[in-house]
């Protein structure tokens, strides 16, 4: 079945099974290797991307549902092929271990300041706890995304 | 001259009324006592109360989400009379109950009056806690003694008229509360009759388990009938009829104690809280309640009720893709639930209940309580699969795993959640 996705602002015909997670299309058709497959089981962030702005865990959304929706990866927050400001504050915090989850905590803390620019601590922790990592860098990564909190 | 008398009487007999209304209404205020006097209690009495604390689900409403523990403050939704807010009980003096005597909560437990004097609201369901023993009451004070004062004035009630008149609580009283304790039954086991004192007493479970009538009191003649609470619908213990399996006392004891058993399903909503809570409790405490909850259920269903899985004849590609992907990886039919705990949905007592309420629920808000401890978990799907979407995914799983009619509230059910806020 062919299905039009909408995925950084472009757009592609994916044929695929429906039922297929957006994630597996994301990786495997488009080559955006950003988003990343941990649990499949929507448990631990490290696949969110954004589905309309909303963080979305992308190995539990099947491609039949993301019609007329639009799409966005990691690599979609890329300002004239530059890091943008929250991806820069991980980059300066150092706040990737193994990074494996690391694409998954960006996209989900854009997401928060997408909404609200200037978020509290309860609010950033609360928000973020749907986010796991196993390094444990999370002093890192709260750090990275209080930093773009308050400039 | 004639009628002068009468008018005369009537005044007389009127202002006798109300007189008599007034004694019999009246609570004196207890003496406060002072900081100074406070008893200290010893460790084992602090101990039992935490305990009977966290069997009374007291953390529950008498603690907001952000809020320091005990110090009140929650807004309680008492549609249609208004919101009541839950009061501070940490020892401090002006906002608590720091000022209070032993003797002073006692009367509070049992009869639903302030220190001061005043009627309680039952939100506070003292209809219940009226079976406290008094040995109970004193570990339960000594414990809420201990605790750190917190200076924290807690707003107002926002109650309608006239239900903002407190004196009408004392004719809900002479109506509904019968006070004392409870006779222990002797052709039943000491754990049952256990159990029976910790539910119908502090742990107040037919508080949300059974139908209120028009003055927000309890059914007694529909008792664990079902009730719905905030949304959720919190099911009928006096039968198994939406279980795709009749509860025994040790499948409840396990899910009290954890929030989840696999033949079942996950304690959600208001029921998160008390399984949070009683995963705290004694084993000891908490098997004797499950016999007693075991023992409300008198149906004879047959302890393994054939699984439903029927291919759904009407079904769009779209809602059978979305299952797949988005349910399907977690929900398996293959007995393997997975690091989620999630069940085969032929189990789940929210596909087979009559309504859609806690299906809707799960699905907008998922399952979130027990991340920390490693207990069953669902993600939420709202904002992320489309109001549209999540509908036509809980009537086809409606439709594939349960032997009851198709919902026909599920629009509805989504609405309601929303405006509600949905989370307990």
């Amino acid at each position: 079945m062919t299905i039009s996705l909408k995925v950084n602002g472009k757009s592609h015909e994916v044929n695929d099974d429906p039922s297929t997670p957006l994630l597996y299309v994301l990786r495997n058709n488009l080559g955006l290797h950003g988003p990343k497959f941990g649990c499949g089981l929507g448990q631990c962030g490290a696949c969110m991307v954004h589905v309309n702005g909303r963080a979305t865990f992308s190995c539990i959304f099947p491609i039949a549902a993301v019609a007329g929706r639009e799409v966005t990866t990691t690599e979609g927050l890329m300002e004239n092929g530059k890091p943008n400001k929250l991806q820069q504050a991980f980059i300066d915090e150092e706040a990737a271990q193994c990074g494996y989850c690391i694409s998954g905590m960006v996209m989900r803390a854009q997401a928060l300041l997408n909404t609200k620019p200037k978020p509290t601590e309860e609010e950033i922790r609360s928000h973020m706890s749907s986010n796991l990592c196993r390094c444990g860098t999370h002093a890192a990564i709260l750090r990275a995304i209080r930093r773009v909190a308050v400039a | 001259m004639r009628l002068h008398a009468v008018l005369i009487s009537i005044v007389l007999i009127g202002i006798f009324l109300v007189l008599a209304g007034l004694a019999w209404t009246w609570r004196p205020a207890i003496e406060p006592i002072s900081s100074g006097a406070k008893q200290v209690a010893d460790a084992k009495t602090i101990r039992q109360g935490a305990e009977l604390a966290t069997i009374g689900n007291c953390s529950d409403c008498h603690t907001t989400k952000s809020g320091a523990s005990y110090a009140g403050g929650l807004a309680l939704d008492a549609s249609p009379y208004g919101t009541i807010y839950s009061s501070n009980i940490t020892p401090d003096p002006e906002t608590g109950i720091g000022k209070w005597s032993e003797e002073a909560f006692r009367r509070a437990m049992h009869e639903g009056v302030d220190r001061e004097g005043r009627h309680l609201y039952p939100a506070f369901p003292y209809d219940h806690f009226t079976h406290a023993t008094d040995q109970d009451l004193h570990a339960l004070y000594a414990f809420l003694m201990s605790q750190q004062a917190v200076r924290s004035t807690v707003p107002s009630n926002d109650l309608k008229f006239p239900f903002n008149i407190r004196l009408l609580v004392a004719g809900w009283k002479i109506l509904f509360l019968s006070r004392g304790s409870l006779e222990p039954d002797s052709s039943q086991s000491p754990e049952w009759n256990r159990g029976r004192y910790l539910v119908e007493g502090l742990g107040h479970c037919s508080s949300c388990h059974t139908p209120r009538n028009l003055f927000g009191a309890e059914k007694k003649y529909s008792a664990y009938a079902g009730a719905v609470v905030d949304g959720w619908y919190g099911p009928s213990l006096n039968s198994s009829i939406f279980a795709s399996h009749k509860w025994s006392a040790d499948q409840l004891a396990e899910y009290l104690s954890t929030g989840w058993h696999k033949m079942h399903g996950a304690a959600a909503g208001p029921m998160s809280d008390v399984a949070k809570n009683l995963s705290r409790a004694s084993r000891e405490n908490v098997d004797a309640m499950a016999i007693y909850i075991a023992s409300l259920s008198n149906d004879s269903k047959a302890p393994t009720a054939p699984a439903q899985d029927k291919p759904v004849v009407n079904a769009t590609s779209e809602v059978v893709a979305i299952y797949t992907g988005a349910c399907a990886k977690c929900h398996n039919d293959r007995n393997d639930v997975g690091p989620s705990k999630a069940l085969p949905l032929s189990l789940s007592t929210a596909v087979h209940q009559a309504d859609s309420a806690n299906a809707v629920r799960a699905i907008l808000y998922g399952i979130e309580a027990y991340r920390g401890s490693g207990g069953p978990y669902m993600p939420a799907f709202d904002g992320i699969l489309t109001d549209s979407q999540i509908a036509s995914v809980a009537e086809y799983v409606r439709a594939r795993y349960s032997g009851g009619p198709q919902w026909t509230d599920i629009n509805k059910e989504i609405t309601k959640a929303r405006q509600k806020g949905g989370q307990p």
